[in-house]
């Protein structure tokens, strides 16, 4: 064997496994990407797991039970190289909807024996438990910037991954704004860039799976929807969703309940 | 054989987090278990104070590998409580983008998930390495169902097309006809690959299961249909409850679902298979004759090859529909909501995926209740690992354990859905 080729691993934590299969969807890129690194332990794709140290873990999923607290701070010391794949890994995700709510009460929802669930009464990014070096956003990431972020990785360099809105990606289509042209709430505005616009694109108005862009004005944007005749549960509800648990996001909603 | 004990602590390639415990005493099989420790994200409970029209999107994060499946059951669910029928154009539509989800999910499992244990190899990436051409047939295979999915719904995983009345927005006629080309192209492949997959070895393993799927009047089930099974049930999808329970077990973050009186079953393509062979299309059903595998089938290891006859019918059925497309008048219904409860069930690519809904005058979710496929089958799979272990009880441990991953693999389970599964563990 000539050159030793970099070990990348891919771990999950509570999550849909949408961010991991969108590496899978790289159809057109994944021999490629199996020959220029060692694929050492990705479980969705193998029954080959191989021992750390990895050069790059990607993580997806956010941390909701004692266990995954334990296993993230493994992971991390087995990883020169930790990059969070999507909004549970970045921002908590969907399920972290609980974190205002009763965790008893949700299990007791959800299951006939709750006593034999074991949840932290939170779901929260992997960064609220260890030093992350890039967190990817996305519900679910963008396959493209997924190849980008590796490579950039295994090259020693930044990712080149915008950090703009996605209305700017709109204006860069020449979408006509769902937002001005037709009164839709859409929180492209706020949202960071990557999907390539996609909900405006078909019409609707974008409900923020990539996560808050760096600095966001959601406050301007709340009122605007409040002008359009939204209520402020309304307001509250679009800001609560696949990203609720993000700090720019998280406060807006706060800011809405009643 | 004295006793011992299989442990898989964390299976692989199969969706999700999972694994499999079996205690051998006295060369018996005592105990299986399928441990299921992905964490649980309570799904229906935060569905509740949530509005009516969000509910495809936040189901369709219970699972990025069927998130048509659960798009697709929940707005059936809530136009159901709304009194709401879609036909013509839409519904076509529907099914064509659900065909999509079906060719996507089934060529991951066959080339990626499930063919590498029939041929020996760890992962896909190998087989890839002594036959390319085979692989490189099942990615793009994978991507023309994804390519399908991403028309219609503006994306592979999580589309955001897909909404309660319809769509958001129809691409133009001119669109289809690029994907027919492609799916001509797959159609082939698709027959290809039965004819591929009915080459490998089946162990000898014939069960008497009951198979539950849909069945509709004139058509091979996707989206609608009553509730059948081998064992003569049949049923309103709104009975569903009345047949079915799940029941919670201490080694499951999942539910376990059950036939009330008569216990597991069976959902999934050899389910639907089996109770719908008439409905194929004549292509579909000519592939089945060729290999020699008919209505009737009950060895899960054959579910590979009726998963990609399923694909066939797929590729089939998509073609039918671009073929006789008219672009309808608007994209979208008017959808007026009420209150009411409203019942779905659709066959999402790993089987019966039924919905419910309470949705209030204020148009919020008060209740919701949600019973993925391998919740439906996880019994049925600790049941084959019993009875597996029990007839090649004397195998090799290494082969036995990687025999017992291969039982679990023929249900394409995906623990991601049923926690709303696997590591094996043989404990002697
Ligand atoms: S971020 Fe979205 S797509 Fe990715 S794992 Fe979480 S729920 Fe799935
Ligand atoms: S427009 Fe918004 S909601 Fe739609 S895909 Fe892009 S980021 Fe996600």
């Amino acid at each position: 064997m000539a050159i030793k080729k970099p070990k990348v691993a891919v771990f999950k934590f509570a999550s849909c496994d949408g961010c991991q299969l969108s590496i899978l969807d790289a159809e057109d890129e994944l021999l490629i990407i199996a020959n220029a690194v060692d694929i050492a332990f990705f479980p969705e794709a193998s029954r080959r797991m191989l021992k750390g140290p990895y050069d790059i873990s990607f993580v997806e999923g956010s941390i909701t039970t004692p266990h995954d607290v334990e296993y993230i701070r493994e992971v991390r010391k087995m990883s020169r190289v930790l990059v969070t794949i999507g909004a549970c890994a970045t921002a908590g995700g969907i399920q972290a909807l609980r974190n205002w709510k009763d965790i008893k009460e949700f299990t007791q929802i959800v299951y006939a024996k709750p006593e034999y669930i074991s949840a932290l009464d939170r779901s929260l990014p992997i960064s609220s438990y260890v030093h992350v070096d890039f967190e990817l956003q996305g519900c679910p990431i963008n396959k493209y910037q997924f190849i980008e972020v590796m490579s950039a990785f295994l090259h020693r360099r930044r990712p080149n991954v915008s950090s703009h809105s996605v209305c700017i990606e709109c204006k860069t289509k020449g979408n006509i704004c769902v937002l001005v042209d037709k009164g839709i709430p859409c929180l492209g505005p706020v949202t960071h860039a990557g999907c390539g616009a996609l909900c405006p694109s078909y019409q609707r108005g974008c409900y923020g799976c990539y996560g808050p862009m760096e600095s966001p004005n959601t406050q301007s944007l709340s009122k605007h929807f409040i002008r359009l005749g939204l209520t402020g549960q309304d307001v509250m509800l679009a800001f609560r969703g696949f990203n609720a648990y993000a700090e720019a996001f998280r406060k807006e909603s706060d800011a809405h309940e009643k | 054989m004295k006793n011992k004990t299989i442990k898989i602590g964390y299976l692989a390639r199969v969706e999700g987090e999972g694994g499999i415990l079996i205690k051998i005493r006295g060369g018996e099989v005592t105990d299986v278990k399928l441990n299921i420790f992905e964490p649980p994200r309570f799904f229906e409970a935060f569905l509740r104070g949530r509005k009516y029209f969000e509910a495809p999107d936040i189901t369709s994060r219970i699972c990025g590998i069927c998130p048509i499946a659960y798009q697709m059951s929940s707005i059936h669910a809530i136009e159901n409580a709304f009194d709401i029928v879609i036909d013509g154009q839409l519904r076509e539509l529907r099914r064509l983008i659900y065909c999509g989800e079906w060719i996507e999910s089934h060529a991951l499992h066959i080339y990626m998930l499930h063919a590498p244990d029939f041929l020996g190899y760890e992962d896909a990436l190998q087989l890839a390495r002594d036959y390319p051409d085979i692989v490189k047939r099942g990615l793009q295979l994978k991507k023309t169902g994804n390519d399908l999915v991403a028309l219609l719904g503006g994306r592979e995983v999580h589309p955001i097309n897909v909404r309660v009345g319809g769509f958001y927005h129809l691409p133009d006629k001119k669109e289809f006809v690029a994907i027919a080309d492609k799916l001509k192209w797959a159609r082939d492949a698709a027959l290809e690959t039965v004819r591929w997959t009915a080459k490998f070895n089946f162990p000898e393993f014939e069960q008497d299961y009951e198979f539950v799927s849909l069945r509709h009047p004139d058509e091979y089930p996707f989206n609608e249909g009553k509730l059948v099974s081998s064992k003569g049930l049949d049923i309103n999808i709104k009975e569903y409850e009345l047949h079915f329970e799940e029941e919670h077990v201490s080694h499951s973050n999942a539910l376990q679902s059950v036939h009330k009186g008569s216990g597991e079953y069976f959902a999934g393509p050899l389910a639907r298979f089996n109770l719908n062979f008439d409905k194929l299309s004549p292509i579909a059903k000519e592939s089945s004759k060729e290999v020699g595998v008919l209505k009737g089938v009950c060895n899960p290891f054959k579910s590979i090859i009726v998963r990609s006859i399923e694909t066939l019918y797929a590729c089939d059925e998509a073609l039918r529909i671009i073929n006789q497309y008219e672009p309808p008048e608007k994209s979208c219904i008017d959808v007026i909501p009420r209150k009411g409860t409203g019942f779905g069930c659709t066959e999402a690519p790993r089987g019966l995926l039924y919905h419910r809904y309470s949705i209030g005058d204020d148009g919020l979710i008060k209740e919701a209740e949600i019973v993925p496929p391998t919740s439906q089958n996880q019994r049925m799979i600790e049941n084959d690992l019993r009875s597996f272990v029990t007839a090649n009880i004397n195998l090799p441990r290494e082969e036995l354990i990687w025999k017992c991953e291969q039982t679990v693999r023929n249900y394409d389970p995906c623990i991601s859905c049923a926690t709303h599964l696997i590591k094996l563990t043989i404990d002697e």
